[in-house]
């Protein structure tokens, strides 16, 4: 059908809402609850239109379009009705832009500028900070305009809101308070609901109420007064594709090398990859997944890179630890490797190093530091930064990625395959798994190492994979809304699936809770294009082909019973931790 | 005559406020499909100054339980709700229970406040979840209750529904008159009549000078001495102000009291708009910044707020701010 919108005619699908149209063809309508992860809220009136033949303007973000409709998004009476209901929201607001996850490019300030709104239009409804934490997830209910963005997504996160489902919910651990003037969000008090710290919270809002605990300050001043320490730091496969952007570099260009130098110019002392372990992790899975398969072990088998996964398995369903695999997430069996086989080596002692990872995830904070994870005593992460926070410590060191020559990770753990790469995408797991258990069991490498049936950042996707007569059922999920179809249908079906690949951010780690601001499907897709082209560049991509890989085996000797010690980890039931005031 | 062709032929629009032709209401929930279809009637009576259905219920339950049964016939809905305000509850609860009997009727207690009274917070909280509005379309009629085509009548819809279909309707309607008033109440009288008619023929009429809210104690529009010869719209009220006594600002301070209480929160034109109202109306004097301010959001509230309870207040302050307080 064909509508018009400023005078310009426009062919349009039906079906779709006037903000869907405008932003396809490059027609800007300001919006603030309105993310296209998530359902039409609605609730914050930026996004009004007029409308020929309607006497009201109307919110473009709930109006689909009909045949022949005649759109205005800018006029004089619109902008000013949209500069009062920005007033109105900058008085609940509190400004707090040099700290703001956002960095000053905020909707909110975008829109001001443009509206040249009065930002002190009315006194700061809450003029002091109000933060609530659980866990390393911080909102600060002072910033917070109540599009419910936040609520939407953890719906889907923690709460009962399923990928097929249209329907908006509001039953997760945000959960909204209050009525009137004084509704809010907030962490439920619910003993049965708790956060899984995936941050999807975080890069869902529009204004910067939330983020996440920052280490970025004890870094740096480690950085700069090192007190004997040996500073070793990892960076996750992800951050290569997605670093780049704080620094004006395209979506999804890698910058590994950048990367790699810019730590080396931080100061750190050895700069590793975690794509190294991340082809660690691909062997033991694969070999995890083979004996189970041939023992009649719990099947499926799901991943257990993503910790929010972990975490979500432990508090709401301890009932699937048995089907986790034991091997750690790259990060952990790195950050062990780190304190254990790399001390010895080189002779440090593991209590004089400070392991620090680069991760793309707010979980990572969490996973780093439970119980189960600690070797001899030492976490494998001392401190663990996200992408966002890496971004600040070179930019508050001037140090710009855009100008760094290339470098190199350091050996031993600096090397990495093309299957490490891909963990960071939604896929990439079970096709560094894949290609590995091909090996496994029939000695021989896949004469195409591409699966590309397990690609694409759609939320779920299954197939089947047979190697030498064995099939194998698989299922990727990311979102965990997502993630409870496939458990909804191992609950009718327990053999449903042999292989569960499960991230519980949209898109696998490119799109993390820690990630650079903004994200959508647009942008998860070039990060994810960037690490399948990273993996399509590498000579070797197969996990069990990594010289690096090879070298640990070596070291270890083979000796099941260390590399159970130092490679696998342990679950447990988890209850709901603390809300702090 | 089929009841929805009485309908039409008596004219009888919905006395909820809104005023839609009642007939097209129940033809579109007749004609929408939906194996499952429900009638709510809705007595969530918010607005201060409005006491109409309440009275109705006190003095003749039978004929508004009638007019649910006939309504849910008419549309083919295999239950219906009686949607009451908290008070109402409690007070007729066991009464309406015995007059329903054994129909498919169920007494619902409204747990919010006003807002409950907009036709999807309404389904909202009676499917147990937040009172707020719902994004239209669809309509109560496609998808109203869990999904279902859904009729929501006021009560007095309901009533007049099944006076009609008894040959006793009389095109009257109720009229709840307070104020600067000798004879405060309710009225029952011809739905045409004028403002001042009703206040004539109710002995209200004052010999001062006065201004009226009509159709709402919160939401419904100022009109002055010389604006009565309308007939009414919206809700059933008149509330008579003596001019001299009444202090405009007092008067706005006293709505934005109930927008405060009853407002759900949900969009930023009511929910910060009302509140920044309530900040300029709490000061002693305005300032020609305060009611420029006040303009513009009321501007706001008439524009772009999500449902039918901002634009009331547009309404009520608008009147205020234009007839009442010059700049």
């Amino acid at each position: 059908m064909k509508i018009t919108i400023d005078g310009r005619e426009i062919d349009a699908k039906e079906g779709q809402t006037i903000l869907e149209i405008a932003k396809e063809n490059g027609i800007e309508i300001p919006a603030l609850c309105y993310h296209p992860d998530l359902c039409v809220k609605a609730n914050c009136r930026m996004c009004v239109v007029e409308i020929e033949g309607i006497a009201a303007p109307q919110a473009a973000c709930a109006t689909k379009i009909k045949e022949g409709m005649k759109v205005v998004t800018q006029s004089e009476n619109l902008s000013a009705l949209r500069k009062t209901n920005l007033e109105l929201l900058l008085g609940q607001h509190r400004r707090d832009c040099a700290k703001c996850v956002w960095q000053g490019k905020c909707a909110l300030l975008k829109y001001a500028l443009e509206l040249k709104a009065d930002l002190n239009a009315y006194p700061l409804r809450n003029p002091e900070p109000e933060i609530v934490k659980f866990g390393p997830i911080i909102l600060d209910k002072s910033k917070c305009i109540n599009c419910r963005n936040c609520v939407d997504m953890c719906s889907r996160q923690t709460g009962s809101k399923r990928g097929d489902e249209a329907e908006c919910k509001s039953d997760g651990f945000l959960e909204i308070d209050g009525r009137g003037y004084e509704n809010g969000v907030k962490p439920s008090d619910d003993g049965k609901k708790d956060c899984i710290y995936c941050g999807q919270c975080i890069v869902h809002c529009p204004v910067g109420a939330l983020d996440v605990e920052s280490a970025v300050d004890e870094v740096d001043a480690l950085l700069k007064d090192k007190k004997g320490k040996t500073l070793v730091v990892q960076f996750a496969p992800s951050i290569r594709a997605s670093i780049g952007e704080m620094f004006g570099i395209p979506y999804g260009e890698v910058v590994t090398g950048q990367l790699a130098a810019a730590l080396k110019k931080l100061g750190f002392d050895k700069v590793f990859d975690t794509n190294m372990s991340a082809d660690l992790t691909t062997v033991e899975e694969a070999k995890e997944l083979v004996q189970r398969i041939k023992e009649s072990k719990p099947l499926p088998m799901f991943t257990s890179c993503c910790p929010a996964w972990i975490r979500y398995v432990e508090f709401y369903r301890p009932d699937l630890i048995p089907h986790i695999t034991t091997v750690k997430s790259p990060q952990n069996m790195l950050g062990s490797l780190i304190k254990t086989r790399w001390a010895e080596n080189n002779a440090v002692k593991p209590e004089d190093i400070v392991s620090v990872s680069i991760m793309p995830c707010t979980a990572k904070k969490y996973d780093a530091f439970k119980p189960e994870e600690k070797i001899n005593g030492l976490a494998p992460a001392d401190f663990v930064l996200t992408t966002r926070e890496l971004g600040r410590l070179l930019q508050k060191n001037n140090i710009n990625l855009k100008d760094m020559p290339e470098g190199t990770a350091d050996d031993p753990f600096g090397v990495y395959t093309g299957a490490g790469t891909i963990f960071g995408a939604t896929g990439g797991v079970s096709e560094a798994a894949a290609r590995t258990a091909h090996w496994l069991i029939t000695g021989k490498n896949l004469e195409q190492a591409d699966l590309k049936n397990l690609r694409g950042i759609a939320g779920l996707k299954k197939a089947e994979i047979e190697i030498a007569g064995i099939k194998l059922k698989v299922a990727i999920a990311n979102g965990m809304e997502n993630v409870k179809i496939i458990l909804d249908d191992l609950a009718k079906d327990p053999k449903a699936y042999d292989y569960v690949e499960i991230m519980a951010c949209p898109g696998g780690c490119i799109g993390g809770g820690g990630q650079p601001l903004p994200v959508d499907d647009e942008i998860r897709q070039k990060r994810a294009q960037g690490l399948y082209s990273d993996d399509a560049a590498k000579q070797i991509r197969f996990a069990h082909e990594s010289p690096a890989v090879i070298a640990v085996y070596d070291d270890l000797r083979n000796d099941e019973h260390k590399i159970h010690e130092i490679l696998h980890t342990r679950y447990a039931q988890k209850g709901k931790s603390e809300i702090k005031k | 005559m089929e009841i929805i062709e009485k309908l039409k032929a008596a004219g009888l629009r919905g006395r909820g406020g809104a005023g839609f032709p009642a007939w097209q209401k129940w033809q579109m929930v007749k004609d929408a499909r939906g194996e499952k279809k429900y009638v709510v009637c809705n007595v969530s009576e918010g607005e201060p100054a409005v006491a109409k259905d309440g009275y109705i219920l006190e003095r003749e339950p039978e004929i508004v339980v009638e007019g649910i049964a006939l309504a849910m016939e008419a549309v083919g809905a295999g239950k219906g709700y009686l949607y009451l305000r908290k008070d109402y509850f409690d007070k007729y609860k066991d009464k309406l229970a015995g007059i329903v009997g054994g129909k498919e009727i169920e007494i619902a207690r409204e747990p919010g406040g006003y807002l409950g009274g907009e036709e999807t917070a309404l389904l909202d909280s009676l499917e147990g979840k937040r009172c707020e509005p719902r994004i239209k379309p669809p309509f109560p009629p496609q998808a109203g209750l869990f999904g279902c085509p859904t009729l929501i009548n006021n009560l007095e819809t309901l009533y007049f529904a099944a006076k009609i279909d008894k040959g006793e309707y009389k095109n009257t309607r109720f009229y709840t008159i307070s104020g600067d008033v000798p004879s405060a109440g309710v009225f029952e009288r011809g739905e045409n009549l004028t403002i001042k008619e009703v206040l004539e023929k109710t002995g209200n009429l004052p010999e001062f000078d006065f201004f009226v809210q009509a159709g709402g104690g919160a939401s419904g529009t100022i009109l002055m001495q010389d604006e009565l010869d309308i007939p009414l719209s919206g809700a059933g009220s008149i509330v008579v102000y003596d001019k001299q006594k009444t202090d405009p600002r007092e008067l706005g301070l006293q709505w934005i009291n109930f927008f405060i209480r009853e407002n759900c929160g949900k969009c930023v034109p009511c929910r910060e708009g009302v509140y920044r109202l309530r900040e300029i109306f709490s000061q002693e004097h305005l300032e020609p910044v305060d009611i420029a301010r006040a303009r513009d959001i009321v501007k706001l509230l008439a524009a772009a707020s999500f449902c039918p309870f901002g634009k009331g207040a547009a309404n009520s302050f608008g009147g205020l701010l234009e007839k009442l307080i010059k700049p």
